[in-house]
């Protein structure tokens, strides 16, 4: 049987992509300058990615992006001391084009000092209907290294994988649409190794202590997102997005978001609101009733229940275009964005203020996130 | 029942492949080439910036417990 649906695949799928040839990425370079300022954190730096077309049917796509991490951000502030902390990560990836699939793969390698992330990724893509429906499979092997700054011999390794099913479809002259469900398991070392949990401690001063979090090894998480665009009557767009996530942690979350692009002369201005509402997981506690309370033990506020609500705005100069090019560059652009990111955590209390036990306020991020970047297309 | 499921299986496959075949030939695009010009226009890109998107999206896996559905990010922590 599985068989016969392998042949059943590759016949519907020779046969759906007749007569239309697909196409591959323009060829385009970015350099980005970014920079996320909020909760005591500071992280900046530059991306740079390049992209060309080799022959009639390879391209191929390099990043350079570096994170410049200086942070004393509430975890830090209450359990540890701050620090600095460069990420450096690179890819190339490649495409290749044949009729109307596409087959791409790609390598990431990511390198700080405690943490060391290598992906793979190998994705298929077939245009089908004359071009109408992109069906795209996809699938990611992770391979991380877990360390610890202050303890050169701990080394813990964790297993990711990640499957993916794309579907674009343009629906009709106006509107473009796309569904992609992905899969995530997790194998390994799950825990952040600096983070602490605290619990009741009648002994202490503060009235709780701290201990090490202790996660599952594992995690499985689905996602389905939709996204679709329309293109309104003069000449703008708008698009909505909604994703749901769930994970064998128990966290659930709602995702949406409503952008509206407004082009004007050479510019070209977008708005956008996103609003996320998550469950927390079920190791998760803010104060646990004892040490050793649970199997399993967590307070990373990442897995707290929360919402959190981002507004962008974004404002795009075409500096150069078709009819006046530069020699081999035909289009250029420069952008700035900017995201101003709320996060509300409906169950991680804010200890700096030192209230009495039970009555600390709960905690709430603002997070000033900026990108300015320039384009070319060749 | 599950040598039932087969048997059925068996007979539906070979009617499916046919089916799905003989149905492409006739599969006509209802939005012709000539008719995407809106569709071509870089305010319709689903993607127009992927460096940012990706950035942003890291962003994201940092700051929420959710992952996936909308593309892939980098690896890495960065996450503290």
């Amino acid at each position: 049987m599985t068989m016969r649906r392998i042949i059943l695949l590759a016949l519907l799928m020779s046969c759906l992509g007749k007569a239309y040839a697909g196409v591959l990425p323009d060829d385009r370079s970015d350099m980005l300058y970014h920079r996320y300022e909020g909760g005591g954190v500071l992280i900046d730096g530059p991306s740079v990615l390049v992209r060309k077309q080799i022959g009639k049917s390879t391209s191929f796509v390099g990043n350079y992006y570096v994170d410049h991490v200086s942070s004393a951000s509430i975890d830090v502030v209450t359990t540890a001391s701050p620090y600095k902390e460069e990420r450096t990560q690179w890819s190339l990836g490649m495409d290749y084009l044949r009729g109307n699939t596409t087959m791409s793969v790609g390598y990431t390698n990511s390198d700080e000092s405690d943490y060391e992330a290598n992906t793979y990724n190998f994705s298929v893509s077939q245009d089908m209907f004359g071009a109408l429906t992109t069906l795209t499979l996809s699938y990611a092997l992770g391979d991380d290294v877990v360390g610890k700054s202050d303890d050169p011999t701990f080394e813990r390794d964790l297993d990711k994988q990640a499957y993916g099913v794309g579907l674009t479809q343009i629906i009709t002259k106006n509107l473009i649409a796309t569904l992609n469900f992905t899969t995530m398991t997790d194998e390994g070392y799950l825990n952040n190794p600096y983070r602490s949990v605290r619990y009741f401690d009648s002994g202490s001063a503060l009235g709780y202590s701290y201990e090490a979090e202790l996660y599952p090894n594992t995690r499985t998480s689905n996602a389905v997102g939709l996204r679709a665009r329309y293109f309104l009557p003069y000449r703008a767009a708008i698009e909505g997005e909604y994703r749901f996530f769930t994970d064998t942690w128990d966290i659930d979350s709602h995702t949406v978001s409503l952008t509206y692009v407004h082009p004007w002369r050479d510019f070209t201005f977008t708005g956008k609101v996103r609003y996320h509402d998550q469950t927390g997981a079920h190791f998760y506690s803010d104060l646990f009733p004892r040490a050793e309370a649970t199997n399993f033990r967590g307070r990373d506020k990442e897995l707290s229940e929360l919402t959190s609500t981002t507004v962008t705005l974004k404002a795009s100069y075409e500096f150069l275009n078709d009819a006046d090019g530069w020699g081999f560059i035909k289009r250029g652009s420069v952008t700035a964005a900017a995201d101003f990111l709320m996060v509300d955590y409906d169950e991680f209390s804010d200890l700096r203020a030192g209230a009495p036990i039970g009555e600390e306020p709960l905690y709430e991020l603002d997070a000033n996130v900026y990108q300015v970047f320039i384009s070319f297309w060749y | 029942m599950e040598k039932r499921f087969l048997t059925i299986g068996r007979i539906l496959l070979p009617l499916l492949v046919v089916a799905g075949l003989s149905g492409c030939s006739n599969v006509e695009p209802w939005v012709k080439p000539y008719e995407r010009d809106r569709l071509a226009d870089p305010i319709m890109a689903l993607d127009g910036d992927p460096v940012s998107s990706s950035y942003l999206l890291h962003v994201y896996e940092s700051r929420e417990g959710a992952r996936g559905g909308e593309g892939a990010a980098g690896g890495g922590c960065g996450c503290n």
